[in-house]
């Protein structure tokens, strides 16, 4: 019985992050909006005077893909030290069910609303001319690294909504995760930028999880470096940090609301 | 008589700040027990080590028969806390919101559901059912924490300043449902900084002062510890009233309404002889009033003596734990 309570606690969590998802207009608008307003942006106002070497949206979706869920990363923090500040977490663990639900209901959110505004971009992508080259087999592969890459971020938004003591301070966090993306490959090729800032964009980790995605639906990366390879080193660091944060989040939890 | 809660030797610490020291406190079944004190006191933190959200550094307790350090588990299905922010969740409707506690207490989907529309009749919810908990009053809001405290008859209720922060009207509403759940035999242990609330609510109260009980009894116990009738005296100047103060070791004193309040066993002669010293002194009393002693007067001579300890010490009906 013990294991169809902890499956209970955790599908009676899920329901009702979503549910909360659904309900915060602003955050659900913005959400949508994002994707829409972004993808038109970045290929019809900046991308005529980019120079990529392809045409702009097949260069830019995965850039897309990956602020859309720095943004969604925001809201899962902001929803998480939410809970923590309010007494609603008091009551959830003054009762007898599992504590570790509420996080996967927070996870689990926060996968759905990432993954919905990744569709987004894809359809809006599609709409606006991008054309990938992707065999099924490689587009799987693709949605298979964006679910990692959302699942590590996800954890790792959850760390940090438990570490801060104020929502204010946990929605900083969508600042971290819009901007580091701009410092890779992800809009622009590496080799324009000064050698510092080069040696840190060909370096970081949001640059290997855009070129996989880039190489797999295009047939090849914009470093030039091969697909499995980037795939290799992307998969890594998401394992990492998906290992790590799980790791840190479950310990704040438990610390958090102990003290 | 059984004991819903019994708990020795209650002491901690956050750092190097000492919150609960040495507390002591006996919850008969079927009564409601008032943890009263200000700010700071250490209510909060002694409610959530009983209710088992924070380890006590040291003492024992027992808790509706389980043991709090082997037994946790246990305690929690037995217990309900209502803490001091509201534990609701704003953006799912009120009955969401039953449902889904329900759901966590494993009732199952349909005993919830009819368990969340029992409870919203009952605590007067019922024509609000479908809208959002955010856009409840405090005082609905505070219901709806009550009523989700009330899906399975809990043991023990912890009421965690169940009024702080609600307009008359809404806390008028939330005592009448605690005095209903109190008649249908539910143990409370509330906490509150309103001596007006441990007086209309409570069959025993406990006042926490700096971590420590100071002092334990009923309402009318805890007034008669400090004399059965109080003079308030007030005085035309600053300078009387000085004189006055000295003269006369007020329980109470506030200098900016030039009033004190002395302590008396109501006897004429005592009276007589309280306003005898001030007329012999030359600072006569402008105007006099003689009233039973509130639970305010009570608390304000433990914060300003510092302890009722020494006041009580000749009142064997009280017990004093300090």
């Amino acid at each position: 019985m013990t294991m169809a309570y902890a499956l209970t606690d955790s599908r009676v969590m899920i329901t009702r992050c979503v549910r909360r998802s659904l309900r915060n207009p602003e955050a659900f608008f913005t959400a949508l909006m994002l994707p829409i307003v972004l993808m038109l942006l970045f290929v019809y106002v900046f991308g005529g005077a980019l120079n990529t070497g392809v045409h702009y949206v097949d260069y830019v979706v995965p850039g897309l893909i990956v602020l859309c869920a720095g943004f969604g990363a925001g809201t899962t923090a902001v929803a998480v030290a939410t809970d923590m500040t309010n007494g609603i977490v008091d009551r959830f663990r003054s009762m007898p069910m599992r504590s570790s639900a509420i996080l996967v209901g927070h996870i689990t959110a926060s996968l759905a609303r990432n993954l919905v505004a990744t569709v987004l971009v894809i359809a809006v992508g599609i709409g606006v001319g991008w054309r990938p080259t992707a065999s099924p087999a490689r587009w799987l592969a693709a949605v298979g690294m964006i679910v990692l890459f959302v699942l590590a971020l996800s954890w790792l938004a959850a760390a940090a909504g438990l570490l801060v003591r104020s929502v204010e301070a946990a929605s900083s966090i969508t600042f971290v995760f819009m901007f580091l993306p701009y410092v890779s490959t992800a809009f622009v090729p590496a080799r324009t930028m000064p050698a510092a800032l080069r040696a840190f964009a060909e370096h970081q980790p949001f640059t290997p999880i855009v070129e996989t995605m880039r190489g797999l639906w295009m047939g090849q990366t914009s470093t030039g470096v091969p697909i499995g390879h980037e795939a290799i080193l992307a998969s890594s660091y998401c394992l990492a940090l998906l290992v790590v944060s799980a790791a840190a989040a479950s310990w704040l939890f438990r610390h958090r609301t102990a003290a | 008589m059984p004991y819903t809660v019994n708990a020795r030797g209650i002491g901690k610490s956050f750092g190097d700040r000492q919150v609960l020291c040495d507390v002591n406190l006996a919850v008969e079944s079927g009564t409601v027990f008032a943890l009263l004190g200000p700010n700071g006191a250490g209510k909060t933190t002694l409610v959530r080590i009983l209710a088992t959200l924070v380890r006590l550094d040291t003492g024992t307790a027992t808790i509706a028969g389980h043991d709090l350090h082997a037994d946790p588990v246990a305690i929690r299905q037995s217990i309900s806390l209502t803490g001091q922010q509201t534990a609701v969740d704003d953006l799912l409707t009120g009955k969401e919101n039953l449902q889904m506690m329900g759901m966590l207490r494993h009732l199952g989907r349909h005993a919830a559901a009819a368990r969340a529309d029992e409870l919203l009749t009952a605590f007067g919810l019922a024509d609000a059912a479908d809208q959002r908990a955010g856009s409840y009053s405090g005082g609905m809001m505070r219901r709806l924490d009550l009523a989700i405290s009330m899906i399975e008859r809990p043991q023990l209720l912890f009421l965690d300043e169940p009024t702080t922060g609600l307009d008359p009207l809404s806390r008028d509403q939330v005592w009448t449902t605690v005095r209903d759940l109190a008649a249908h035999g539910v143990t409370i242990l509330l906490t509150t900084q309103y001596l007006e609330e441990a007086d209309a609510l409570a069959d025993q109260i406990a006042l926490l002062d700096r971590g420590r009980i100071a002092a334990e009894g009923t309402a009318d116990e805890l007034k008669s510890a400090i004399g059965s009738e109080v003079i308030r005296l007030q005085f035309a100047d600053a300078a009387a009233y000085d004189q006055a103060v000295r003269l006369l070791d007020p329980i109470v004193a506030d200098g900016r309404l030039c009033t004190i309040e002395v302590a008396t066993d109501g006897s004429v002669r005592q009276l007589h002889a309280t306003l005898g010293r001030l007329v012999a002194a030359g600072t006569p009393a402008a105007k006099v009033s003689i009233h039973r002693p509130s639970l305010d007067d009570v608390f304000r001579s433990v914060t300003a003596t510092g302890g009722l300890a020494e006041l009580l010490a000749d009142q064997p009906e009280l017990e004093v734990t300090r």
